[in-house]
This record gives C-alpha cells, sequence and structure tokens, in this order.
C-alpha cells in the first residue's frame, strides 16, 4: 500500500560549494600523457564501481542459495532468467491487447505519470505561490489542504472512477492527486521563507509583482519548488503500480497484476526490476534539473 | 527648511492585543551633505528610526519630510545599505547592482549609459574587478562594498547605512569606513548611518545623534563632531576635538543611559 504521502517538506538540500581539484588533490602531479591518463580514468570508475557491483553480486547469491530448495514458493535468481526469458529479451514485443513488451507496459505506465504530475506541477506551484504570498488564502486553504493531504492515494481511485467512468482519466487523477500535495505545500513553504532582506530589496528599489515574482521571487522559491517536484514524482511512480493493478489495461501495474493471475512470479520479479530502475532515473532525472536550475543560488 | 526632517516620529507595535512603543516624539534635521550617526544600546529602535526614514515602517505618529515632501513608502531616493549586504545570491556582482540601475535610469538613460554607470560604481568601491563572480564567491566586506554600491547606483538623495560595518573584523571595518569617507568627501551625500560603535561615529560623522534606552526611546542628546575633512584615523589619536567628542558619546552610553541589561 502506498502510505509514504505524509513525508512532505524535506529540508532544502543545500547544494555543496564547488571544490577545485587543486584543493582536493594539493599534490596531484602535473598532467601526463594520455595513455597514463586514460589508466588513471579507468582506476577512478573502476574504484567507484567496484563496491556496488560487489554488493549486488553478493546479494544475488544469497538470493540464489536462499531460494535454491524444491520446495521454496519464490524463484532463484537463475530460474528467473529461464522462466522469463521471453520477456527479458523481448522487451519490444508488440501483440494483441495487454500481450506487451515490458517498455511499452512501462512507456504507458510513463503517459499516466506524465500527464497526472504535470498537471499536478502546474497546480501545485500555483497554489502554492498563492498560500505563500498570501496570508488570507493560507488561512483559509491550508486546513482543507491539510486533511486532504493524509488521505491515501489509492482511496481516491473508487471516487474517480465514480466521477469519470473511465479507467485512463481515473489513474490520472490519482496521480494527480498523489503528487500535488508535496509540489504545493514546499513551493509554499519557500515562498514564506524569502529572506525579509530581499523583499526589502525589493521594496527599496519599487520592483513591480512581476518584476519580483520573475527576480526574486521564482529564484528563492527554485530549491524548495524541486524538493517538492522530487518527492512528487517519487510519490507518483509509487502510487501508478497500484492504481493500474485495479484499472488494468496496459501498464506495469496490470502486467504484475496479470502474472500474479497466472502465477508467473519470475514475470513478476523482472518486472519490479523495471519498477524500480524507472522509478531510479525519474528521481534523478527531476534531481538533475533542479540543480541546474539552482547553480546560481548556491549556499551563500 | 531642512533637507530632511524627522518631525514628532512615534511608533508602536502591536503584538498579542499588547502595545509596545517603541519611539516617542523623535525630532531631527538633517542639512544636505551632512553625516549623521545614530548611535544607543542595541534594542533601543535606532534601526527603527532608518526603518521609517526609508518608508519600510509607517511612524504610528509625526512623519518625515525630503526637501519639503512628506515621505511615503520606500524608495530609490533613500536608497538603504543593510547590515547583512542583502545582495541575491543567484545574481552576479554586476547584475545586483544592474538590477538597482536598470530599474532607476529606465528611460532615463541609454542601455550603454547604464552600463557605464553600473560599472562606475563599482569602481568607486574598488570592485570592478569581481563583477562576475557571485556573492557566495566573495569575502563579507567585499559584499558590503557591493550593496553600497548598488545603494549609490541609485543616486539617492538621501543614503541610509544600517551597522553597515557590524558583521565586518576590524581591519576590514576600518579599511571600508576610509572608503566611505572618501566617496562622502567625493559626492557630498547627505547620510544617516546606524552604528553602535563609538569610534566610528566620531571618526565618520558631522553629529551623533545619542538615542535613549526604550521601551518610548527618543533622541537624547545631538552632538557636533567639528573635525575638519578629510579625516584620517592615525592623525586623530590624541585631537583633543575627537577626545572629547569620544568621552561625551561614552559618558552618555555608559553613565547617564546605561543598558538596562548591564545595569543590572
Amino acid at each position: 500500500m502506498v502510505h509514504s504521502a505524509r513525508v512532505l517538506a524535506l529540508p532544502n538540500p543545500k547544494p555543496t560549494p564547488p571544490v577545485s581539484k587543486a584543493a582536493l588533490y594539493p599534490l596531484a602531479p602535473k598532467p601526463v600523457g594520455v595513455p597514463a591518463r586514460a589508466v588513471r580514468i579507468g582506476r577512478s570508475i573502476v574504484a567507484q564501481l567496484a563496491a556496488p557491483v560487489l554488493t549486488i553480486a553478493f546479494l544475488l547469491i544469497l538470493w540464489q542459495i536462499l531460494a535454491s530448495s524444491p520446495t521454496s514458493a519464490l524463484p532463484s535468481p537463475l530460474k528467473v532468467i529461464d522462466d522469463s526469458w521471453e520477456i527479458i529479451v523481448n522487451p519490444f514485443k508488440v501483440g494483441n491487447g495487454i500481450d506487451q513488451g515490458l517498455f511499452w507496459h512501462v512507456t504507458a505506465s510513463l503517459v499516466r505519470v506524465g500527464y497526472g504530475y504535470a498537471l499536478a506541477a502546474v497546480v501545485g506551484i500555483g497554489f502554492g505561490v498563492l498560500l505563500g504570498q498570501s496570508t488570507l488564502a493560507m488561512r483559509g486553504l491550508d486546513p482543507v489542504f491539510q486533511v486532504l493531504r493524509t488521505i491515501p492515494p489509492l482511496a481516491w481511485l473508487p471516487l474517480s472512477l465514480a466521477a469519470f467512468r473511465d479507467g485512463q482519466p481515473s489513474a490520472i487523477f490519482v496521480i494527480f492527486i498523489t503528487s500535488v500535495w508535496p509540489i504545493l505545500i514546499n513551493t509554499s513553504v519557500g515562498i514564506r521563507n524569502i529572506p525579509q532582506d530581499y523583499r526589502n530589496v525589493a521594496k527599496v528599489l519599487r520592483l513591480s509583482p512581476i518584476e519580483f515574482f520573475i527576480r526574486i521571487m521564482v529564484p528563492a522559491t527554485v530549491p524548495h519548488m524541486f524538493t517538492g517536484l522530487r518527492i512528487g514524482i517519487g510519490l507518483s511512480w509509487l502510487a501508478i503500480v497500484a492504481a493500474e493493478m485495479l484499472i488494468g489495461g496496459v501498464g506495469i501495474g496490470f502486467f504484475i497484476w496479470d502474472a500474479w493471475n497466472s502465477s508467473l512470479i519470475s514475470d513478476i520479479i523482472v518486472a519490479l526490476v523495471y519498477v524500480g530502475v524507472v522509478g531510479f532515473l525519474l528521481d534523478r532525472s527531476i534531481a538533475a534539473v533542479g540543480h541546474l536550475l539552482t547553480r546560481g543560488t548556491a549556499a551563500q | 527648511m531642512a533637507y530632511l526632517t524627522i518631525d514628532h516620529v512615534g511608533i508602536s507595535f502591536q503584538r498579542a492585543g499588547a502595545s509596545t512603543e517603541v519611539l516617542r516624539d523623535v525630532n531631527l534635521s538633517i542639512d544636505k551633505g551632512e553625516y549623521v550617526s545614530i548611535i544607543g544600546h542595541s534594542g533601543c529602535g535606532k534601526s527603527t528610526v532608518l526603518n521609517i526614514v526609508a518608508g519600510l515602517l509607517e511612524p504610528t505618529q509625526g512623519g518625515v519630510l525630503l526637501e519639503g515632501r512628506a515621505v511615503s513608502g520606500p524608495g530609490p531616493d533613500r536608497a538603504v545599505v543593510f547590515q547583512n549586504h542583502s545582495l541575491l545570491p543567484w545574481l552576479t556582482v554586476r547584475e545586483n547592482v544592474e538590477l538597482a540601475v536598470n530599474k532607476v535610469f529606465r528611460g532615463k538613460k541609454s542601455k550603454a549609459e547604464r552600463r557605464d554607470w553600473t560599472r562606475h560604481n563599482l569602481e568607486l568601491v574598488h570592485m570592478a574587478h569581481a563583477e562576475n563572480k557571485r556573492p557566495h564567491e566573495i569575502s563579507g566586506g567585499m559584499k558590503q562594498r557591493v550593496g553600497i554600491a548598488r545603494a549609490l547606483a541609485m543616486e539617492p538623495k538621501i543614503l541610509l547605512l544600517d551597522e553597515p560595518f557590524g558583521a565586518l573584523d576590524a581591519l576590514t571595518r576600518a579599511h571600508l569606513q576610509d572608503q566611505v569617507m572618501e566617496i562622502h568627501g567625493r559626492l557630498g551625500n547627505t547620510i544617516i548611518m546606524i552604528t553602535h560603535d563609538v569610534d566610528e561615529a566620531v571618526l565618520l560623522s558631522d553629529r551623533i545623534v545619542m538615542m535613549t534606552n526604550g521601551p518610548a526611546a527618543t533622541i537624547g542628546e545631538d552632538l557636533r563632531v567639528d573635525l575638519a575633512r578629510p579625516r584620517r584615523r592615525l592623525e586623530l589619536v590624541g585631537n583633543p576635538t575627537y577626545n572629547d567628542a569620544r568621552a561625551a558619546v561614552l559618558e552618555f552610553l555608559y553613565a547617564r543611559h546605561r543598558a538596562p541589561t548591564l545595569a543590572a
């Protein structure tokens, strides 16, 4: 079940100031020939990758040992590869109905997340600005939002099915309602945290409301906004799998549910690997965009 | 008529139903080109006086006149140098000053003129070399110099300095005080400076306005410092006028109007 919608305001991650190479390696030798440099870079990549690769190998071996007994309820890694070879090697397969390659299932889920999340970003940032700027709006809307945001995403699904009478918009609505709260609340917190000094500067310069929005509010709030956007994308991905299990059709969630109904446990494991990797990439890509946009606002 | 008049200004703050009177009956007239320091113990409301002149606070009683016109709301004709520099961290040094220049001189100066004017003001505070740095890449003293450049670039009628050197180390502070004196000598700005540093007040000011302790603080004494300009800090050591002024301020602050916390 997806209950983690309650973690909303993470502290604003402070980007670490850039440290020059020279400061890190005060005794670094002068630049040498290309082969020597290639060796050094290669060595550092190996050093970076060694730990995760070894950890994964260890976990796989452990899993293999634990699941090897003939009475084991879950398949071992080798058995997963053996059972699900078909879907592992054919991610782009195009078939009839829900008989599609995993790539297409993931894509269908991503499209739903894309719609719901984009809507949540627009509405969340919009209302976040309103709540941050207006004490009256804060007083009126905050209690409502505080109650609404604690409702688990899936609890909205029956209601949205009743309202939309169709799976696709219902799933999109669930994504929207899941991810809008962290975006909204973090944006409003960001705006409330704009230092009084910046507001005073704007007043002395007599910036217009639009100039204030562009020159001060947006740059000062972007780090908070992206904290919210990042939590939001994570929650969206958590919610879509559960929602799709219930609405059916093409999508990674229903693929998992369908595999369970057909007792294809190995297929479920392959699908979970996809879900995990895609969720990780989503999180990292939002973080990367945020990092790009907040370069200038680094620790002051 | 004085250039700037603070006329019977009083202010009270409401909090949780209780009203606190911070300032009562503050009267002060400042001539064009004068350098006036306001000194007092912390919490006496000296920054509140500055914020009222800046228009950031609305007085409950009385008002402020600049060139005979009542002041209402903040504006670039009363530029403020804030204690903690208040540069926008996402803008470079040049962009911070440019923001002010573009806002104040849009339609009055061409784009090239505005760029030259920005550059000129950065040169005035010896910061042109760092124009492309961001605030977190430069030292505290440098940030404050950029803050001063930003304020000067607005060509204010009066420059308001809110403890501008308070957050700096002693050597940087002395260096910056010399630069402000030099700029004041060159441009003849009218300046109000809030400070709690007696030596700073005596060295820089034409007049030192001493505030009594709150609540309902007001001006206790107004001392003229008759020292020729340009002043050099080394030459003033042992100067009788300097020493007398210093003694008078110290006497006011520590004998007649001790800080309430120290008196206990």
